[in-house]
Protein backbone atom coordinates (compact mmCIF):
# COMPACT_ATOMS: atom_id res chain seq x y z
CA UNK A 1 0.00 0.00 0.00
CA UNK A 2 0.94 3.51 -0.71
CA UNK A 3 2.57 5.76 1.55
CA UNK A 4 1.29 9.30 2.58
CA UNK A 5 2.97 12.05 3.46
CA UNK A 6 1.28 14.78 5.82
CA UNK A 7 2.00 17.16 2.58
CA UNK A 8 -0.81 14.75 0.97
CA UNK A 9 -3.59 14.86 3.39
CA UNK A 10 -6.64 15.42 2.51
CA UNK A 11 -10.25 15.01 3.28
CA UNK A 12 -11.29 11.80 1.98
CA UNK A 13 -7.73 10.35 2.13
CA UNK A 14 -8.04 6.64 3.96
CA UNK A 15 -5.12 5.90 6.30
CA UNK A 16 -3.85 3.32 8.98
CA UNK A 17 -3.89 4.96 12.55
CA UNK A 18 -3.01 2.92 15.01
CA UNK A 19 -3.83 -0.48 13.36
CA UNK A 20 -7.27 0.85 12.24
CA UNK A 21 -8.53 2.28 8.79
CA UNK A 22 -9.56 5.99 8.99
CA UNK A 23 -10.60 8.53 7.02
CA UNK A 24 -8.80 12.28 6.91
CA UNK A 25 -11.48 14.95 7.39
CA UNK A 26 -9.47 17.98 8.01
CA UNK A 27 -5.54 18.87 7.44
CA UNK A 28 -4.39 21.71 8.74
CA UNK A 29 -0.75 23.31 8.59
CA UNK A 30 0.57 24.47 11.98
CA UNK A 31 4.11 26.61 11.71
CA UNK A 32 5.51 29.10 13.96
CA UNK A 33 7.15 31.52 11.96
CA UNK A 34 10.23 30.39 13.90
CA UNK A 35 9.45 27.05 15.30
CA UNK A 36 8.36 23.64 13.78
CA UNK A 37 5.74 22.84 11.14
CA UNK A 38 3.21 20.40 12.50
CA UNK A 39 0.34 19.33 10.68
CA UNK A 40 -3.31 19.03 13.23
CA UNK A 41 -5.24 16.22 11.68
CA UNK A 42 -9.24 15.48 12.19
CA UNK A 43 -9.29 12.04 11.64
CA UNK A 44 -12.68 9.19 11.52
CA UNK A 45 -11.56 5.23 12.55
CA UNK A 46 -13.80 3.89 10.46
CA UNK A 47 -14.18 0.96 12.40
CA UNK A 48 -15.84 2.91 15.39
CA UNK A 49 -17.12 5.94 13.57
CA UNK A 50 -15.05 8.31 16.55
CA UNK A 51 -13.59 11.26 15.09
CA UNK A 52 -10.06 12.07 16.99
CA UNK A 53 -7.98 15.07 16.49
CA UNK A 54 -4.02 14.18 16.06
CA UNK A 55 -0.80 16.10 15.42
CA UNK A 56 1.82 14.91 13.31
CA UNK A 57 5.09 16.83 12.68
CA UNK A 58 4.95 18.12 9.24
CA UNK A 59 6.78 15.80 6.45
CA UNK A 60 5.87 12.49 8.64
CA UNK A 61 3.76 9.66 6.91
CA UNK A 62 1.14 6.76 7.04
CA UNK A 63 0.57 4.15 5.37
CA UNK A 64 -2.84 4.16 2.97
CA UNK A 65 -5.54 1.70 3.63
CA UNK A 66 -6.67 -0.30 1.21
CA UNK A 67 -10.65 0.91 1.95
CA UNK A 68 -13.04 1.62 -0.76
CA UNK A 69 -16.98 1.82 -0.92
CA UNK A 70 -18.77 -0.55 -3.44
CA UNK A 71 -22.39 -0.46 -4.42
CA UNK A 72 -23.74 -4.09 -3.68
CA UNK A 73 -27.42 -5.84 -3.71
CA UNK A 74 -28.67 -6.67 0.34
CA UNK A 75 -29.53 -10.56 -0.21
CA UNK A 76 -30.77 -12.06 2.81
CA UNK A 77 -30.21 -12.39 6.44
CA UNK A 78 -28.94 -16.15 7.69
CA UNK A 79 -29.24 -15.14 11.34
CA UNK A 80 -25.70 -14.85 12.03
CA UNK A 81 -24.59 -12.85 8.91
CA UNK A 82 -26.11 -10.19 5.89
CA UNK A 83 -25.04 -11.16 2.70
CA UNK A 84 -24.23 -8.70 -0.17
CA UNK A 85 -23.69 -9.18 -3.38
CA UNK A 86 -21.95 -7.09 -6.51
CA UNK A 87 -24.27 -6.58 -8.82
CA UNK A 88 -21.96 -6.57 -11.87
CA UNK A 89 -19.52 -9.33 -10.72
CA UNK A 90 -22.04 -11.43 -8.72
CA UNK A 91 -19.26 -11.18 -6.08
CA UNK A 92 -20.71 -12.27 -2.31
CA UNK A 93 -19.90 -10.74 1.16
CA UNK A 94 -20.65 -11.29 4.39
CA UNK A 95 -20.73 -9.05 7.03
CA UNK A 96 -22.24 -9.55 11.09
CA UNK A 97 -24.67 -7.75 12.64
CA UNK A 98 -21.07 -5.71 14.60
CA UNK A 99 -20.74 -4.39 11.03
CA UNK A 100 -24.18 -3.60 9.80
CA UNK A 101 -25.24 -1.94 12.65
CA UNK A 102 -28.28 0.73 12.64
CA UNK A 103 -27.86 0.10 9.04
CA UNK A 104 -29.83 -3.36 9.65
CA UNK A 105 -32.81 -1.51 10.28
CA UNK A 106 -33.16 -0.04 6.79
CA UNK A 107 -31.89 -3.27 4.61
CA UNK A 108 -34.35 -4.71 2.47
CA UNK A 109 -33.85 -7.86 0.68
CA UNK A 110 -33.05 -6.80 -3.48
CA UNK A 111 -32.03 -2.82 -2.25
CA UNK A 112 -29.26 -1.27 -2.91
CA UNK A 113 -26.85 -0.35 -0.37
CA UNK A 114 -23.09 0.99 -0.08
CA UNK A 115 -20.51 -1.64 1.59
CA UNK A 116 -17.07 -0.14 2.60
CA UNK A 117 -14.45 -2.96 2.13
CA UNK A 118 -11.32 -2.97 4.25
CA UNK A 119 -8.56 -4.77 2.49
CA UNK A 120 -11.70 -6.53 0.83
CA UNK A 121 -13.58 -7.47 3.68
CA UNK A 122 -16.72 -5.39 4.47
CA UNK A 123 -15.95 -2.74 7.36
CA UNK A 124 -19.22 -1.02 7.38
CA UNK A 125 -22.45 -0.38 5.28
CA UNK A 126 -24.25 2.52 4.79
CA UNK A 127 -28.18 2.61 3.36
CA UNK A 128 -29.59 4.55 0.35
CA UNK A 129 -30.41 7.56 1.83
CA UNK A 130 -34.33 7.18 0.79
CA UNK A 131 -35.59 3.95 1.38
CA UNK A 132 -39.09 2.29 0.38
CA UNK A 133 -40.80 0.31 2.98
CA UNK A 134 -44.27 -1.39 4.23
CA UNK A 135 -45.83 -1.07 7.20
CA UNK A 136 -47.08 -4.01 8.62
CA UNK A 137 -48.39 -2.46 11.77
CA UNK A 138 -49.76 0.64 13.33
CA UNK A 139 -53.02 2.27 15.13
CA UNK A 140 -55.47 2.61 12.52
CA UNK A 141 -55.82 6.16 11.87
CA UNK A 142 -58.34 8.81 12.67
CA UNK A 143 -60.88 9.30 9.96
CA UNK A 144 -60.18 13.10 8.51
CA UNK A 145 -57.32 13.78 10.05
CA UNK A 146 -55.02 14.62 6.81
CA UNK A 147 -52.07 16.77 8.03
CA UNK A 148 -48.77 15.81 10.42
CA UNK A 149 -49.38 16.92 13.62
CA UNK A 150 -48.61 14.63 15.94
CA UNK A 151 -48.28 11.43 14.11
CA UNK A 152 -47.96 7.61 15.42
CA UNK A 153 -45.23 4.66 15.71
CA UNK A 154 -45.33 2.47 12.22
CA UNK A 155 -43.53 -0.85 12.38
CA UNK A 156 -42.26 -1.91 8.93
CA UNK A 157 -41.15 -4.77 7.45
CA UNK A 158 -37.51 -4.71 7.90
CA UNK A 159 -38.39 -4.31 11.45
CA UNK A 160 -37.71 -0.01 11.75
CA UNK A 161 -39.77 1.79 13.93
CA UNK A 162 -40.88 5.77 12.74
CA UNK A 163 -42.75 8.46 13.27
CA UNK A 164 -45.94 8.80 10.09
CA UNK A 165 -48.88 10.73 10.02
CA UNK A 166 -52.15 9.89 11.49
CA UNK A 167 -53.74 9.13 7.76
CA UNK A 168 -50.90 6.47 6.85
CA UNK A 169 -52.52 3.35 7.15
CA UNK A 170 -50.96 -0.50 7.89
CA UNK A 171 -50.27 -2.20 4.20
CA UNK A 172 -48.76 0.82 2.88
CA UNK A 173 -45.11 1.98 1.73
CA UNK A 174 -43.61 4.75 2.45
CA UNK A 175 -40.68 6.43 1.68
CA UNK A 176 -38.14 7.11 5.06
CA UNK A 177 -34.80 9.32 4.94
CA UNK A 178 -32.69 6.57 6.41
CA UNK A 179 -30.04 9.63 7.67
CA UNK A 180 -32.55 11.46 10.09
CA UNK A 181 -35.03 8.01 10.53
CA UNK A 182 -37.59 10.57 9.21
CA UNK A 183 -41.17 10.15 7.66
CA UNK A 184 -40.99 11.57 3.62
CA UNK A 185 -44.29 10.50 2.13
CA UNK A 186 -46.50 7.91 1.66
CA UNK A 187 -45.42 5.77 -2.28
CA UNK A 188 -48.07 5.03 -4.55
CA UNK A 189 -47.88 1.65 -6.14
CA UNK B 1 -12.60 25.52 -20.43
CA UNK B 2 -10.30 25.61 -17.34
CA UNK B 3 -11.11 28.34 -14.76
CA UNK B 4 -7.90 28.20 -13.02
CA UNK B 5 -6.53 31.09 -15.06
CA UNK B 6 -8.83 33.43 -12.71
CA UNK B 7 -7.59 34.72 -9.82
CA UNK B 8 -8.84 33.37 -6.50
CA UNK B 9 -9.05 36.67 -4.98
CA UNK B 10 -12.26 39.02 -5.04
CA UNK B 11 -11.77 42.37 -6.90
CA UNK B 12 -13.10 44.00 -3.40
CA UNK B 13 -10.09 42.17 -1.80
CA UNK B 14 -7.47 43.46 -4.56
CA UNK B 15 -8.82 47.30 -3.98
CA UNK B 16 -8.27 46.63 -0.11
CA UNK B 17 -4.62 45.29 -0.68
CA UNK B 18 -3.88 48.60 -2.50
CA UNK B 19 -5.58 50.59 -0.04
CA UNK B 20 -3.56 48.29 2.80
CA UNK B 21 -0.42 49.34 1.12
CA UNK B 22 -1.11 52.97 0.87
CA UNK B 23 -1.86 53.27 4.65
CA UNK B 24 1.38 51.35 5.47
CA UNK B 25 3.16 53.55 3.29
CA UNK B 26 1.63 56.82 5.15
CA UNK B 27 2.31 55.93 8.43
CA UNK B 28 6.06 55.45 8.10
CA UNK B 29 6.66 58.38 5.50
CA UNK B 30 4.82 60.54 8.56
CA UNK B 31 6.99 58.51 10.49
CA UNK B 32 10.40 59.80 8.01
CA UNK B 33 11.31 56.07 7.62
CA UNK B 34 12.63 55.46 4.53
CA UNK B 35 11.32 53.03 2.60
CA UNK B 36 13.89 50.94 0.58
CA UNK B 37 14.34 47.74 -1.57
CA UNK B 38 17.12 44.76 -1.74
CA UNK B 39 17.12 41.54 -3.63
CA UNK B 40 15.05 38.76 -3.93
CA UNK B 41 18.31 36.41 -4.94
CA UNK B 42 21.03 36.31 -3.08
CA UNK B 43 24.22 34.13 -2.80
CA UNK B 44 23.95 33.47 0.93
CA UNK B 45 20.69 32.39 2.59
CA UNK B 46 19.12 32.38 6.34
CA UNK B 47 20.25 29.11 8.34
CA UNK B 48 17.36 28.85 10.11
CA UNK B 49 16.80 24.99 10.43
CA UNK B 50 12.77 25.48 10.55
CA UNK B 51 12.94 27.65 7.47
CA UNK B 52 13.26 25.62 3.75
CA UNK B 53 14.66 28.04 0.79
CA UNK B 54 14.04 27.61 -2.74
CA UNK B 55 17.52 27.65 -4.59
CA UNK B 56 17.96 28.95 -8.16
CA UNK B 57 20.52 28.86 -10.76
CA UNK B 58 22.09 31.76 -11.94
CA UNK B 59 23.60 31.04 -15.72
CA UNK B 60 26.16 33.27 -16.98
CA UNK B 61 28.00 31.16 -19.61
CA UNK B 62 31.00 29.69 -18.52
CA UNK B 63 29.74 30.49 -15.13
CA UNK B 64 26.65 28.93 -13.34
CA UNK B 65 26.35 29.78 -9.77
CA UNK B 66 23.68 28.52 -7.35
CA UNK B 67 21.34 31.35 -5.89
CA UNK B 68 19.09 31.44 -3.32
CA UNK B 69 15.09 33.22 -2.92
CA UNK B 70 15.10 35.14 0.23
CA UNK B 71 13.25 33.63 3.37
CA UNK B 72 13.31 37.34 4.65
CA UNK B 73 15.03 40.79 3.58
CA UNK B 74 16.68 41.25 7.18
CA UNK B 75 20.11 40.43 5.81
CA UNK B 76 20.13 42.83 3.26
CA UNK B 77 18.47 45.39 5.25
CA UNK B 78 21.18 45.22 8.34
CA UNK B 79 23.61 45.79 5.71
CA UNK B 80 22.10 49.10 4.90
CA UNK B 81 21.79 50.38 8.57
CA UNK B 82 25.05 49.23 9.14
CA UNK B 83 25.84 51.63 5.93
CA UNK B 84 24.33 54.35 7.77
CA UNK B 85 20.43 54.20 6.26
CA UNK B 86 18.98 55.13 9.55
CA UNK B 87 15.33 53.78 10.14
CA UNK B 88 13.90 51.56 7.29
CA UNK B 89 11.46 49.76 5.76
CA UNK B 90 10.25 47.59 3.08
CA UNK B 91 7.19 45.93 1.85
CA UNK B 92 8.39 43.15 -0.69
CA UNK B 93 8.55 39.11 -1.13
CA UNK B 94 9.63 36.29 0.91
CA UNK B 95 10.22 32.79 0.02
CA UNK B 96 9.61 29.47 2.03
CA UNK B 97 9.63 26.13 0.31
CA UNK B 98 7.40 23.71 1.85
CA UNK B 99 4.54 25.97 3.17
CA UNK B 100 0.90 25.89 1.90
CA UNK B 101 -1.77 26.32 4.39
CA UNK B 102 -4.86 27.53 5.09
CA UNK B 103 -2.40 30.67 6.39
CA UNK B 104 0.70 29.99 4.06
CA UNK B 105 1.08 30.65 0.33
CA UNK B 106 5.35 29.53 -0.21
CA UNK B 107 5.56 32.94 -1.93
CA UNK B 108 4.07 35.77 0.67
CA UNK B 109 4.17 39.63 0.80
CA UNK B 110 6.01 40.89 4.11
CA UNK B 111 6.15 44.42 5.67
CA UNK B 112 9.59 44.83 7.76
CA UNK B 113 11.05 47.88 8.87
CA UNK B 114 13.90 48.73 11.26
CA UNK B 115 14.45 51.81 13.89
CA UNK B 116 17.38 53.15 14.62
CA UNK B 117 17.66 53.82 18.53
CA UNK B 118 14.83 52.05 19.61
CA UNK B 119 14.39 49.30 22.28
CA UNK B 120 11.73 46.36 21.94
CA UNK B 121 9.74 48.23 24.30
CA UNK B 122 9.77 52.00 21.83
CA UNK B 123 8.94 49.07 18.86
CA UNK B 124 5.95 47.69 20.69
CA UNK B 125 4.43 51.30 21.08
CA UNK B 126 4.89 51.51 17.23
CA UNK B 127 3.49 48.47 16.38
CA UNK B 128 0.46 49.13 18.44
CA UNK B 129 0.64 52.61 16.39
CA UNK B 130 0.22 50.66 13.14
CA UNK B 131 -2.00 48.00 14.29
CA UNK B 132 -4.55 50.71 15.61
CA UNK B 133 -3.79 53.02 11.92
CA UNK B 134 -4.33 49.99 9.66
CA UNK B 135 -7.73 48.78 12.51
CA UNK B 136 -9.00 52.37 12.56
CA UNK B 137 -12.49 52.14 11.15
CA UNK B 138 -12.79 47.80 12.51
CA UNK B 139 -13.60 46.81 16.08
CA UNK B 140 -10.62 46.00 17.26
CA UNK B 141 -9.56 46.48 21.44
CA UNK B 142 -6.18 48.38 22.59
CA UNK B 143 -3.31 46.08 21.84
CA UNK B 144 -1.95 43.89 24.91
CA UNK B 145 1.19 43.56 25.86
CA UNK B 146 1.94 39.96 27.62
CA UNK B 147 5.25 38.40 28.92
CA UNK B 148 5.64 34.94 27.16
CA UNK B 149 6.70 33.53 30.63
CA UNK B 150 3.43 35.11 32.25
CA UNK B 151 1.44 33.92 29.50
CA UNK B 152 2.28 30.39 29.30
CA UNK B 153 2.34 29.52 33.24
CA UNK B 154 -1.25 31.43 33.47
CA UNK B 155 -2.52 28.42 30.33
CA UNK B 156 -0.41 25.75 31.20
CA UNK B 157 0.79 25.63 34.33
CA UNK B 158 4.15 24.94 33.48
CA UNK B 159 7.41 26.84 33.49
CA UNK B 160 8.58 27.64 29.60
CA UNK B 161 12.24 28.46 30.81
CA UNK B 162 12.72 25.58 32.43
CA UNK B 163 12.40 22.15 30.96
CA UNK B 164 11.09 19.56 33.18
CA UNK B 165 10.74 16.94 30.65
CA UNK B 166 8.25 14.92 32.84
CA UNK B 167 6.32 17.96 33.65
CA UNK B 168 5.86 18.69 30.29
CA UNK B 169 4.91 15.05 29.19
CA UNK B 170 2.30 14.86 32.13
CA UNK B 171 0.90 18.19 30.77
CA UNK B 172 0.04 17.07 27.45
CA UNK B 173 -1.25 13.52 28.55
CA UNK B 174 -3.77 15.55 30.96
CA UNK B 175 -4.82 17.24 27.45
CA UNK B 176 -5.35 14.27 25.05
CA UNK B 177 -2.07 15.27 22.83
CA UNK B 178 -0.02 12.86 24.26
CA UNK B 179 1.47 12.28 20.77
CA UNK B 180 3.68 15.47 21.62
CA UNK B 181 5.89 13.09 23.90
CA UNK B 182 7.11 11.40 20.51
CA UNK B 183 7.19 14.74 18.50
CA UNK B 184 8.72 16.26 20.55
CA UNK B 185 11.57 14.08 21.89
CA UNK B 186 13.62 15.81 24.41
CA UNK B 187 14.03 18.99 22.70
CA UNK B 188 13.09 22.31 24.55
CA UNK B 189 12.23 24.48 21.61
CA UNK B 190 10.19 21.83 20.08
CA UNK B 191 8.14 21.18 22.99
CA UNK B 192 7.83 24.86 23.56
CA UNK B 193 6.15 25.14 19.63
CA UNK B 194 3.92 22.22 20.52
CA UNK B 195 2.42 23.48 23.33
CA UNK B 196 2.42 26.96 22.51
CA UNK B 197 0.75 26.39 19.24
CA UNK B 198 -2.04 24.02 20.86
CA UNK B 199 -2.63 25.54 24.30
CA UNK B 200 -1.59 29.12 23.94
CA UNK B 201 -1.55 30.69 20.42
CA UNK B 202 -5.58 29.86 20.28
CA UNK B 203 -6.55 31.88 23.71
CA UNK B 204 -4.74 35.08 22.03
CA UNK B 205 -8.10 36.40 20.28
CA UNK B 206 -10.75 37.79 21.48
CA UNK B 207 -10.85 40.76 18.74
CA UNK B 208 -7.41 41.92 20.49
CA UNK B 209 -4.13 42.09 19.28
CA UNK B 210 -1.71 40.52 21.74
CA UNK B 211 2.17 41.48 21.60
CA UNK B 212 3.74 38.75 23.52
CA UNK B 213 7.66 39.15 24.21
CA UNK B 214 10.11 38.18 26.33
CA UNK B 215 10.61 34.76 24.37
CA UNK B 216 12.73 31.98 25.79
CA UNK B 217 16.09 31.82 24.92
CA UNK B 218 16.27 28.46 23.38
CA UNK B 219 13.90 30.55 20.09
CA UNK B 220 16.48 33.62 20.17
CA UNK B 221 17.23 33.36 16.59
CA UNK B 222 18.47 37.05 15.71
CA UNK B 223 17.66 38.60 19.07
CA UNK B 224 19.36 40.20 21.62
CA UNK B 225 20.00 38.42 25.32
CA UNK B 226 17.76 40.24 28.00
CA UNK B 227 20.56 41.94 30.12
CA UNK B 228 18.76 41.15 33.24
CA UNK B 229 17.61 37.55 32.78
CA UNK B 230 20.20 35.28 30.63
CA UNK B 231 17.10 33.16 29.89
CA UNK B 232 15.22 35.80 28.04
CA UNK B 233 15.57 37.01 24.71
CA UNK B 234 14.77 40.85 23.15
CA UNK B 235 11.66 38.83 20.59
CA UNK B 236 8.26 40.03 20.51
CA UNK B 237 5.64 38.35 18.42
CA UNK B 238 2.15 39.89 16.87
CA UNK B 239 -0.87 37.54 17.03
CA UNK B 240 -4.60 39.01 16.72
CA UNK B 241 -7.40 36.75 17.07
CA UNK B 242 -5.34 33.88 17.39
CA UNK B 243 -3.04 34.36 14.55
CA UNK B 244 0.35 34.74 14.11
CA UNK B 245 1.04 37.77 12.11
CA UNK B 246 4.43 39.35 12.61
CA UNK B 247 8.46 38.92 14.64
CA UNK B 248 10.14 41.24 15.89
CA UNK B 249 13.41 42.16 17.79
CA UNK B 250 15.83 44.39 19.47
CA UNK B 251 18.43 43.66 16.83
CA UNK B 252 21.50 41.59 18.06
CA UNK B 253 24.34 43.80 17.45
CA UNK B 254 27.50 41.37 18.14
CA UNK B 255 29.16 40.40 14.80
CA UNK B 256 30.98 37.03 17.11
CA UNK B 257 27.55 36.51 18.81
CA UNK B 258 25.83 36.32 15.14
CA UNK B 259 28.62 34.16 13.54
CA UNK B 260 28.11 31.59 16.21
CA UNK B 261 24.66 31.23 15.76
CA UNK B 262 24.95 30.91 12.36
CA UNK B 263 27.78 28.28 12.57
CA UNK B 264 25.09 26.44 15.52
CA UNK B 265 22.31 26.39 13.02
CA UNK B 266 24.20 25.33 10.45
CA UNK B 267 25.71 22.28 12.28
CA UNK B 268 22.24 21.23 13.13
CA UNK B 269 20.81 21.31 9.57
CA UNK B 270 24.05 19.40 8.61
CA UNK B 271 23.13 16.69 11.79
CA UNK B 272 18.84 16.79 10.52
CA UNK B 273 20.51 16.16 6.72
CA UNK B 274 18.52 19.63 5.77
CA UNK B 275 19.98 21.51 2.43
CA UNK B 276 23.06 23.65 3.09
CA UNK B 277 22.95 27.20 3.43
CA UNK B 278 25.36 29.04 2.68
CA UNK B 279 25.74 31.93 5.75
CA UNK B 280 25.48 35.67 4.98
CA UNK B 281 29.39 36.85 5.52
CA UNK B 282 28.13 39.88 4.44
CA UNK B 283 26.12 40.44 7.14
CA UNK B 284 29.11 39.26 9.80
CA UNK B 285 31.25 42.09 7.84
CA UNK B 286 28.29 45.10 8.27
CA UNK B 287 27.90 43.57 11.92
CA UNK B 288 31.57 44.29 12.37
CA UNK B 289 31.83 47.40 11.08
CA UNK B 290 28.93 47.96 13.03
CA UNK B 291 25.31 47.78 13.46
CA UNK B 292 23.52 50.86 15.19
CA UNK B 293 21.45 50.24 17.60
CA UNK B 294 17.83 48.95 16.28
CA UNK B 295 14.58 47.17 16.28
CA UNK B 296 12.93 45.61 13.92
CA UNK B 297 9.58 44.17 13.28
CA UNK B 298 8.18 41.93 10.16
CA UNK B 299 4.59 41.28 9.16
CA UNK B 300 3.38 38.78 6.98
CA UNK B 301 0.72 41.52 4.94
CA UNK B 302 -1.12 38.51 3.93
CA UNK B 303 -2.33 37.19 6.71
CA UNK B 304 -3.09 40.89 7.81
CA UNK B 305 -5.37 41.37 4.76
CA UNK B 306 -7.11 38.05 6.19
CA UNK B 307 -7.82 39.73 9.32
CA UNK B 308 -8.95 42.65 7.29
CA UNK B 309 -11.45 41.00 5.39
CA UNK B 310 -12.69 38.12 7.62
CA UNK B 311 -11.22 35.64 5.39
CA UNK B 312 -10.95 32.49 6.26
CA UNK B 313 -7.95 31.32 3.99
CA UNK B 314 -4.90 33.02 2.55
CA UNK B 315 -6.10 31.85 -1.14
CA UNK B 316 -9.05 34.70 -0.66
CA UNK B 317 -6.50 37.51 -0.67
CA UNK B 318 -4.14 36.38 -2.94
CA UNK B 319 -4.66 36.37 -7.07
CA UNK B 320 -2.80 33.62 -7.63
CA UNK B 321 -2.05 31.31 -5.01
CA UNK B 322 1.01 28.45 -5.41
CA UNK B 323 -1.41 26.43 -7.32
CA UNK B 324 -2.41 28.44 -9.77
CA UNK B 325 0.85 30.83 -10.16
Amino acid sequence: MAVYSTNEFKAGLKIMLDNDPCAIIENEFVKPGKGQAFNRVKIRNLKTGRVIERTFKSGESLEGADVIDVEMQYLYNDGQFRHFMVPDTFEQYQADEKIVGDAGKWLKDQDSCTVTLWNDAPLAISPANFVELTIVETDPGVRGDTSGGGGKPATLDTGAVVRVPLFVQQGEMIKVDTRTGEYVSRVKE
Amino acid sequence: MLQDWQPTCSLELMRLRARMLADIRRFFADRSVLEVETPLLSHSVGTDPQLAFFTTEYCLPPKRQTLFLQTSPEFAMKRLLAAGSGSIYQIGKAFRNGEAGRFHNPEFTMLEWYRVGFNLSQLMDEIADLVAMLFSDRQLAETKRVGYRELFVSLTGLDPLEFFYQDYCAFVEGCGLSEAVGICGHDHATWLDFIFSHKVQPHLGGNTAYMVYGYPACQSSLARINKDNAQVVERVELFINGIELGNGYYELTDAEEQNNRFDKELTVRQQQNLPVSIKDEHLISALKSGLPECSGMAIGLDRLLMLLSKSASIEDVLNFPIHRA
